[in-house]
């Protein structure tokens, strides 16, 4: 295994493009070291972004703020614009292990781990974040939720690196949370993760994204759940339809923490306490 | 393949080491610079003991590469006493008996140090969320968490 830290993106690029064997990109590293070491993969060539100028950087414009690849969880907590501004998307990182695991773990590295449980993936989607990917052809930027394909597995082509993702500008009068149930109070894996963005237009939400995590073999954008809310107020019959969308978008696996039935019910659940959860934050009624 | 030549600094002393590209902090630590505190539990981030800060962050050293740490501040337990004086939170955790077996205690308090220093007036549950991360088989977490309180207690007064 050769280790790189490069200065430029340009040149992680050139490094990751010009290995014939296996590469891995080093962000926070606390999904590749584990990797590294279970023997799960054998890279010829890890390449350490952190050196690179804008890795750790929390850039704010009219556009949003630009999250750099290294900005760890706990960073991205301290950053007391983002944390105003998608609360939802800091509480999903929050939840993602220790205090350890979140001084290095990233938005970035969660997202290219490509897991489907990731915590803060459905929560990105529905913020409507955007990777920027650097690659041989130059950059290009796609929304999160394209970015995982199966599990593990990325819509990253070789050579390919996540430079940063933008959480974009929210509106005014709008709230997002993430939820998950897990069998324990902290530090696990979720069984169902929902993560929910609305604007409102007086009471009545005038848009929505909903993302389900761990129920599917990537985290899922539920379309049909974001249109049961749009135009209401978030009445319970809005409610049910929202519960009873999110439930048909389910197709989870069978395993030692959630059976399909359970995780398919609870996704339901999960996504009417999420929406409640971000309607209040829309109002102001909470933090 | 040749080894990686880093420098870094380790509890505020520079120091300079060779290691293989896939040998991680921890295995530098514990095996080319003698610094035995941290502790190997798990391997994979779970449970604490290997925990160092870097740049003012508690890590777990098992899951950062020893290259990762050129140019980087560690911190290790080995650095917590003054000399013959020990830290208010190692004091606090003999006269609490907030340790049994030992392997957790170094990344316990290096965990805790690295609280204290961000909040001088942690509330229980924020010390125990804070150690969540650090895993002990002996005590039940209980002295731990009474050590803590009462080291912190002991240094907002200093």
């Amino acid at each position: 295994m050769r280790y790189e830290a490069p200065d430029t993106l340009d040149r992680a690029v050139e490094l990751l493009s010009g290995e014939s064997g296996l590469t891995r990109v080093l962000a926070g590293g606390t999904d590749v070291l584990v990797q590294l070491r279970a023997g799960h993969v054998e890279p010829d060539l890890v390449v350490d972004i952190k050196r690179i100028d804008g890795m750790f950087a929390i850039t704010e414009d009219a556009e949003g703020f630009r999250v750099g690849a290294a900005v760890s969880g706990a960073m991205l907590a301290e950053h007391p614009g983002v944390s105003r501004a998608w609360p939802g998307v800091v509480e999903a990182l929050e939840l993602v292990g220790s205090t350890q695991i979140q001084s290095r773990a990233t938005m970035a590295g969660n997202l290219c781990n490509a897991s489907p449980a990731a915590d803060s993936v459905p929560a990105m989607i529905a913020a409507g974040a955007v990777a920027r990917i650097h690659g041989p052809n130059g950059q290009r930027d796609i929304p999160v939720e394209e970015v995982g394909i199966a599990p593990g597995k990325t819509a990253l082509a070789k050579g390919e690196v996540v430079g940063s993702i933008l959480l974009p500008a929210r509106p005014a009068h709008s709230g997002d949370a993430y939820q998950r149930f897990i069998p324990r109070t902290e530090m696990d894996i979720a069984v169902v993760g929902c993560g929910i963005s609305v604007v409102l237009d007086g009471d009545t939400i005038s848009a929505a994204r909903v993302s389900l995590g761990a129920v599917a073999p990537t985290a899922l954008l539920v379309e049909g759940a974001a249109a049961a809310l749009i135009g209401s107020t978030g009445d319970e019959a809005a409610m049910d339809a929202l519960a009873a969308a999110c439930s048909a978008a389910c197709n989870p696996i069978d395993d030692k923490r959630g059976t399909v039935h359970f995780r398919t019910k609870v996704a339901g659940v999960l996504a009417r306490r999420t929406a409640a959860a971000a309607i209040a934050r829309a109002k102001g009624e909470a933090a | 393949m040749s080894k990686i030549h880093v420098s870094t600094y380790i509890n505020g002393d520079e120091t300079e080491f060779l290691c293989d590209p896939e040998e991680t902090l921890l295995d530098v630590l514990r095996d080319r610079l003698g610094l035995t505190g941290a502790k190997e539990g798990c391997g994979t981030g779970d449970c604490g003991a290997c925990s160092v800060t870097v740049d003012g962050r508690v890590v777990c050293a098992c899951l950062m590469l020893g290259a990762e740490a050129a140019g980087r501040k560690i911190g290790t337990i080995e650095g917590m006493a003054d000399g013959a004086d020990l830290h208010p939170l190692q004091r606090k955790f003999l006269d609490h008996a907030a340790l049994q077996c030992g392997v957790c205690t170094p990344g316990i308090l290096v965990a805790a140090k690295n609280l204290l220093e961000r909040n001088p007036d942690p509330t229980e549950t924020e010390v125990r969320y804070w150690l969540a991360g650090n895993l002990c088989r002996c005590t039940g977490y209980d002295k731990i968490v009474r050590a803590v309180m009462d080291a912190a207690a002991e240094m907002r007064q200093a």
